[in-house]
């Protein structure tokens, strides 16, 4: 049975969203430009294609279901409509290796023995304590002192292989794609892409996919057998933790920002644009919650909800709904604390705008204020918005690993960056030192907020007027200086 | 041997649209004591000229050839290091604003200072004496007190006067003025380029002088070169410049000259705009906006042909070759028929009496934003103006003629005093009523840049006004009226899909007024709409506008600074200063014959073409108060010649003269 969480809706309405401004823009030659020259920017390419495996990753986990149960003799005592109460998505069902292969506690990256010592009753009858055979991890290694190198860089090299093949394969389609487009030859194309010939960064992003795909492939090859990156204190796979850890960092960053963006821009354009009364409203508002301490703030916040959640079990039927619905609230609580700063920007653009001849032109004709805030000044600050939302998103993606760390983030049971950097801490305490989990979450999530970074610093580039207007009125630099 | 002699310097600079080639093998000489005025249209690579002398260019631009000698040394060859010491010793430049040329934090001294510890022995209290006399040499009062003055203390002219101090403070043999009283009014223009030709004609300096004003380079210029497009198109000596321009182009810009003589006709105009600097040149330049262009002009670049001894020019028509061909081919420019209809005031009740309108705007202090004054950017102002004719408000910048403009339309609601539009009185009326009044009184403002919304195609901005007040366009659909009004206008219909940015200034200006016009007023406030543009361009939205009234019936409320144009176009003036109209009348009462103080000093500063009249140029001392505490008595009487004692304490009442004029001046009482 497919279930859908607050959480996916929202994640379908900002695609829905995405489609619909791709439209908007594809039709708007102002806007499209614009667009084409973050297609120019090679980093900013390059980002992008690390941000869409991610977001992949992401959507995959946002196709949530609930699985059948299987008749068992009739007992399906707590499952009444037979379906089971645990909520899976797409990327669990296509990870059922990792999630169901857990151990009994740590073991170290690609491991074949656990990490702590047990006591094992051996066949003579003796005790002995030993670091005891992990139950899936190298579990088909007879001999794993002997074979374990030897199986290791054989799966390795199988996974680059196939790694180069699917890079090829993809690269093959790419070119042919382009030489139909182009209508030139096969081997005109690959060295236009290759060369850098194109206005769109081809080759960036041919190169960046090869890259992806040459770390994906050995990782691909070897988790069947092996835990990549080792497994937590109770047994789970890291390497499935952190991937799950994708889509509560991508939700965050992303809902957020669509629960804050009505009120920043909202508000922000009204001060700006109304003055007066409104204005001294709306920024006495944002000054006194700018001046309550965030964290303490959203901690108040969350700290209720977690009460109301708590006082009503019956809202929920299943444990990942109410995860989600404090996931959901996270974004809430962080949207509505932080939109202060984009509004403060707007305001101040508008200001500038409102001031501007085409708006009191448009006040000549008799327009309305409404129609001069949708028509005139929205359409002139949506840049600003812009740069700002690709800019906070990495921002909110590390203020949730901060706030699930000091405890009032995530719910425990939510895996993401934060509770998995949170767990952490006690491991680094530990002797001899478990740093797999914290080293696994550390690198995914750097990797994901400066994909962000550069993908944003792109946009910003080419957005920003000072920066584009460079090249579009080289006639009038006689006449400025 | 010259000062300085620039032989075919090329300079390109790399754009998205490919390399522009700013300046393109430009070539002259300045001679010590001598200025060369560099005269062209924006986009000419007048600028360029400039900052390429100075190697200043910006990150884009590069010297790809020629040379630059100064006093005999190529300065292409010098190392960065060295062309920091010719810079401000050697040759010192001036630029056209002198709010962002100085630097806030720094006062006038150390700004000063900076340069002679750069450029000479002098350090400390020498340095500071040294300061002390160039700021006493450029005329800047009470020289003592505002040495350690910051910039924000000081007026446009008073900091353009500093940067005239600091371009000479290393004794330069050369000075390079960019367009130096662009951004001043008129009257403190008068100032600045009396102190520029008197500092010139002391110290025996080179000046290379940049403008695009014929008037300027007429007081200033010995030499004259005229650019176009990148290159020289003629060099002459101003006397025969200015009695026989011989290129086609300067003739043109003669000609579009509003002139008293031309009143009532058109204006010359020169068709289209100057090609982009992007594109290859084969032939003439100027070939396909030139009316004598032959096949020869779009093949063949001309050479330099040598129309009388020390005038060259560029141009096919002068080749010695030619010359028995070319008959009576000179500039056949026939004076138009100046019927002058200034004489008849058209009857009938006016369609708009503005009366005593004051606006004044509160200035707030403190905690508790308490008013603690007021600015009374105007303060009782008296108009009238009636369907098909023009009145000009005419006055320096702060003297409150936009927000005259703007309080008639309610843009911004008046303080006291009353506007009536067709006899209705708008002060008083509700929203909602004067909404359905907005279609009858229209705005053309002056920045063509900022008019237009940049995220908007052009049939949208046009057609909303239409939207917004709900008109139908009666039997046409909105397009076709669209379209109709893109080709009244001068525009084709296909431009009505683009985006404001793909046009050039005159042309967004024809938007902004075709966007006026789509509401079909009677009113049309026109807030300097030419002052953005070139010569050649102001010329033909001039053209437009007199057609539009002619054809129309619409009456200008002409707000402006520029003479020339109230002289062509307006039928009555009024003269502001600081929020009051000190003079008003018909436009040759006022221009041939200004009573007030104020209009004579006014006219007398704007820089003549030679020979046009000989009224010695009257310069105002001081800068224009500040509305916020104008002086007691008349406002104008700390700058009057003529003041009296009367003047310091009581303002003057208005005094009528004759049918249609009035002063306000103890003079006239």
């Amino acid at each position: 049975m497919s279930i859908i969480l607050w959480t996916d809706a929202l994640v379908f309405v900002l695609i829905a969203c995405a489609l619909a401004a791709a439209r908007y823009v594809s039709r708007r030659e102002y806007l499209l430009s614009s667009w084409r020259r973050v297609g120019e920017s090679r980093a900013g390419m390059a980002a992008l294609t690390v941000l869409s495996a991610f977001i992949l990753v992401g959507l995959l986990d946002s196709l949530h279901y609930r699985p059948r149960l299987e008749a068992v003799a009739g007992k399906s005592t707590n499952a009444a409509n037979g379906y089971s109460t645990e909520v899976r998505s797409a990327l669990d069902m296509l990870l059922m290796p990792l999630k169901s292969g857990t151990e009994k506690t740590y073991s170290a990256p690609l491991a074949t023995h656990l990490y702590a010592r047990e006591t094992v009753e051996l066949p003579d009858g003796t005790q002995a304590r030993v670091f005891p055979r992990l139950k899936h991890g190298g579990a088909h290694l007879k001999a794993p002192a002997e074979d374990w190198l030897r199986d290791v860089v054989a799966k390795t090299l199988l996974g680059l292989a196939l790694a180069v093949l699917a890079g090829l394969t993809f690269t093959g389609i790419a070119v042919q794609a382009a030489a139909r487009h182009w209508n030139v030859p096969w081997r005109t194309a690959r060295g236009r892409i290759w060369r850098g010939e194109t206005r769109f960064a081809w080759n960036a992003v041919l190169v960046t996919t090869a890259a992806l795909l040459l770390i994906a492939g050995p990782v691909v090859a070897l988790a069947g057998s092996y835990h990549v990156f080792g497994t937590d204190k109770v047994g789970q796979d890291v390497l499935y933790l952190t991937l799950k850890s994708i889509r509560t960092g991508l939700v965050i960053g992303t809902i957020t920002t669509l629960a804050m963006l009505p009120f920043a821009v909202a508000l922000g354009i009204a001060a700006g644009y109304l003055g007066g009364w409104v204005d001294d409203v709306i920024q006495y508002l944002y000054t006194t919650l700018n001046s309550i301490p965030g964290v303490l703030l959203i901690a108040a916040a969350v700290l209720m909800m977690q009460v109301v959640i708590d006082t009503h079990p019956d809202w929920f039927a299943t444990a990942a709904q109410r995860a989600d619905a404090r996931l959901l609230a996270l974004c809430l609580i962080l949207g509505v604390t932080s939109w202060t700063g984009l509004c403060r920007l707007l305001r101040a653009e508008t200001l500038k705008l409102r001031e501007l001849e085409y708006v009191q032109a448009a006040q000549a004709f008799g327009a309305s204020a409404a129609r001069i805030m949708g028509r005139h000044i929205l359409p002139n600050v949506m840049h600003i918005v812009l740069i700002s939302v690709v800019m906070d998103f990495s921002g909110l993606v590390l203020a949730e690993a901060v706030l699930s760390y000091i405890g009032i983030g995530v719910d425990p049971s939510t895996i993401s960056f934060g509770t998995m950097i949170n767990t952490a801490r006690l491991e680094l305490a530990r002797e001899p030192v478990v740093w797999w989990s914290l080293v696994a979450a550390f690198v995914f999530m750097f990797i994901l907020v400066l994909a962000a970074n550069l993908f944003s610093d792109a946009v910003r580039d080419a957005f920003d007027p000072r920066l584009a207007g460079r090249q579009v009125v080289p006639a009038t630099q006689g006449q400025a200086t | 041997m010259s000062l300085l002699s620039v032989e075919s310097l090329r300079t390109s600079l790399t754009s998205a649209s490919g390399i522009v080639r700013a300046v393109d093998g430009v070539s002259f000489q300045v001679d010590a004591g001598e200025t060369f005025a560099l005269l062209g249209e924006s986009g000419c690579g007048k600028s360029m000229t400039a900052l390429s002398l100075m190697r200043l260019l910006p990150d884009a631009g590069s010297i790809v050839g020629g040379r630059v000698l100064l006093g005999g040394r190529d300065l292409m060859a010098l190392s960065e290091s060295d062309m920091r010491d010719v810079r401000g010793r050697e040759m010192a430049m001036i630029f056209q604003e002198p709010a962002t040329s100085l630097n806030p934090v720094l006062t006038v001294s150390q700004q000063i200072v900076e340069v002679l510890e750069r450029h000479t022995a002098l350090r400390g209290v020498a340095a500071r004496r040294r300061a002390l006399e160039l700021v006493e040499a450029v005329g800047l009062p009470d020289p003592a007190q505002r040495l350690d003055a910051y910039p924000f203390q000081l007026s446009g002219g008073m900091k353009q006067r500093v940067m005239v101090a600091i371009a000479l403070a290393g004794n330069p043999g050369l000075l390079i003025a960019d367009e130096p009283t662009t951004a001043l009014d008129v009257t403190i223009q008068a100032q600045v380029l009396e102190l520029l030709g008197r500092l010139q004609r002391e110290r025996g300096m080179g000046m290379l002088l940049i403008t695009h004003d014929l008037g300027i380079v007429s007081q200033l210029a010995h030499r004259v070169g005229v650019m176009y497009a990148g290159e020289l198109v003629e060099v002459a000596a101003r006397q025969a410049f200015f009695t026989s321009p011989c290129h086609p182009y300067s003739r043109k810009l003669f000609a579009a000259l509003p002139r008293p003589e031309r009143r009532g006709g058109d204006l010359e105009t020169i068709p289209g705009s100057v090609p982009p600097l992007t594109t290859a040149f084969t032939g003439c330049r100027f070939a396909d906006r030139c009316q004598s262009a032959w096949a020869r002009c779009a093949d063949e670049k001309p050479a330099w042909h040598s129309a009388s001894d020390g005038h060259v020019v560029r141009c096919h028509l002068y080749d010695p070759a030619l010359a028995a061909r070319q008959g009576g081919t000179a500039a056949s420019s026939e004076r138009r028929n100046c019927e002058d209809d200034e004489a008849s005031p058209a009857a009938g009740v006016p369609l708009l009496a503005v009366s005593g309108l004051k606006l004044h705007f509160p200035m707030r202090k403190g905690v508790f934003r308490r008013i603690a004054g007021q600015v009374k950017a105007v303060d009782g102002v008296s108009l009238t103006l009636t369907s098909g004719r023009t009145l000009a408000l005419v006055g320096e910048s702060g003297c409150g003629k936009t927000t005259v403009g703007k309080a008639v339309l309610q843009l911004l609601r008046p303080t006291g005093g009353s506007v009536r539009f067709d006899g209705e009185e708008l002060t008083v009326l509700p929203p909602d009523r004067l909404r359905k009044l907005r279609a009858d009184m229209q705005i053309v403002f002056q920045d063509p840049y900022g008019s237009l919304d940049p995220r908007m195609r052009v049939g949208d901005i046009i057609e909303e006004g239409m939207t917004a007040l709900g008109r139908t366009a009666g039997t046409m659909s909105r397009d076709e009226r669209i379209d109709a009004l893109l080709a009244r206008v001068g525009l084709s219909a296909v431009m009505r899909g683009r985006y404001p940015h793909e046009f050039s200034g005159g042309q967004r200006q024809r938007i902004a007024i075709a966007r006026a016009l789509a509401v079909e007023p009677r009113l049309l406030v026109c807030d300097e709409p030419t002052s953005a543009l070139d010569v050649s361009v102001q010329a033909q939205i001039l053209n437009l506008l007199k057609e539009l009234q002619t054809s129309l019936g619409l009456a200008y409320l002409f707000i402006t600074h520029n003479i020339a144009v109230v002289e062509h176009l307006a039928h009555e003036v009024a003269v502001m200063y600081l929020g009051r109209i000190v003079e008003q009348g018909t436009v040759g009462e006022i221009l041939r014959e200004p009573k007030h103080p104020y209009t004579e000093a006014l006219l007398s500063a704007v820089p003549r073409i030679e020979g046009e009249d000989g009224r010695p140029v009257i310069v105002l001392k001081g800068d224009i108060p500040s509305p916020a505490n104008p002086p007691a008595g008349c406002h104008f009487h700390p700058r009057c010649p003529r003041a009296m004692q009367e003047c310091a304490t009581l303002y003057p009442s208005e005094t009528r003269i004759g049918a249609t004029r009035r002063v306000c001046c103890h003079l006239f009482k």
